[in-house]
């Protein structure tokens, strides 16, 4: 599910910074960027994650004329899904995925003005069981940012894992 | 500033707390932020009724957001040449966490002086809840 087309702007790296609670003027000013090493604004290490917004099927975003997990007037929109259903039932995705890696490499750090286009590979898949948590299922996807040019700037591996129950303790 | 290869050693190390008394607004802003709407981070019925779980948790891109910070501000902003972590328990609110990080190596690569680093972040009872590494290019 990668982003085709992100647009990296100054405000989407502002409001970010702050959700993470970093104050640093690197990411938000551009008199003091301008002056500093990077000679401009550049993004915090884990804003390409920020990718996720402009993935047209991304999973975890409500859409419009789509049944969502989260409550409204019951607990879920979309009944969870049981164990033993298949993997591929579209249902209550979020109860029960959890990230368990996340690894980045940077060829060189992203600013506002770049337009990244992502390529997702699958990688390994295993299980493990758990004392916490029951029987793991890990999945390893690898994401290719590329910037307009084509170069490639940040390589992303990623390692979800899918719990048989919610995480004891 | 930038760390330099002339000043540091390995064994060095560099800790701050990341957070004090996480509040779930932080999940929301996060969740705003990064795109991510994951229900489990801030709807309070959906995580209690249908996934499980005493309350909403912390994304963990969150945390290594916030473990992050603690490395720019450390080695310097534009500096990391890789950053990887593993999630390894839940991020709660209320949880107040501190991360630290210390040099393991200090070596060349193709021709660049680069840190190696180690990070942890650990919850108010001491709990590992991101653990990772990072590589850093210095100043010579």
């Amino acid at each position: 599910m990668p982003a085709e087309r992100f647009p990296v702007e100054a405000s989407h790296i502002l409001m970010f910074a702050r959700s993470i609670g970093d104050p640093n003027p690197i990411y938000q000013s551009e008199s003091y960027a301008t002056a500093a090493e990077t000679g401009g604004i550049i993004a915090p290490p884990t804003f390409v994650q920020a990718s996720a917004q402009f993935d047209e099927n991304y999973r975890l975003r409500p859409k419009v004329g789509e049944p969502w997990m989260g409550s409204g007037k019951e607990a879920t929109g979309i009944p969870p899904k049981e164990p033993g259903e298949a993997d591929d039932t579209p249902t209550g995705m979020g109860a029960r995925g959890l990230h368990a890696e996340q690894h980045y490499e940077y060829h060189r750090h992203i600013r506002p003005g770049d337009v990244l286009s992502a390529t997702v590979k699958p990688g390994e898949s295993w299980e493990k069981q758990s004392k916490r948590a029951g029987l793991l299922k890990f999945s390893e996807t690898v994401t290719e940012y590329r910037d307009q040019t084509g170069e490639l700037v940040i390589t992303a591996r990623s390692v979800g894992v899918q719990t048989e129950k919610a995480v004891e303790g | 500033m930038a760390l330099s290869a002339s000043n540091i050693s390995v064994g060095d190390t560099h800790s701050d707390v990341l957070v004090e008394d996480l509040k779930r607004t932080q999940l929301v802003q996060y969740a705003g932020a990064s795109g991510d709407y994951n229900p489990v981070h801030t709807d309070e019925k959906f995580v209690t009724e249908v996934a499980g779980y005493p309350t909403v948790f912390a994304h963990g891109m969150l945390t290594m957001g916030m473990t992050g910070r603690l490395l720019t501000d450390w080695v310097g902003d534009g500096r990391l040449t890789k950053y990887g972590v593993r999630f390894v328990s839940q991020v709660w609110p209320g949880d107040t966490l501190r991360g630290t990080a210390e040099i393991t190596d200090i070596r060349d690569e193709d021709g660049v002086t680069v840190a190696d680093i180690s990070v942890t972040t650990v919850n108010q009872d001491d709990v590992p809840v991101v653990t990772g590494t990072a590589t850093a290019r210095l100043d010579p």
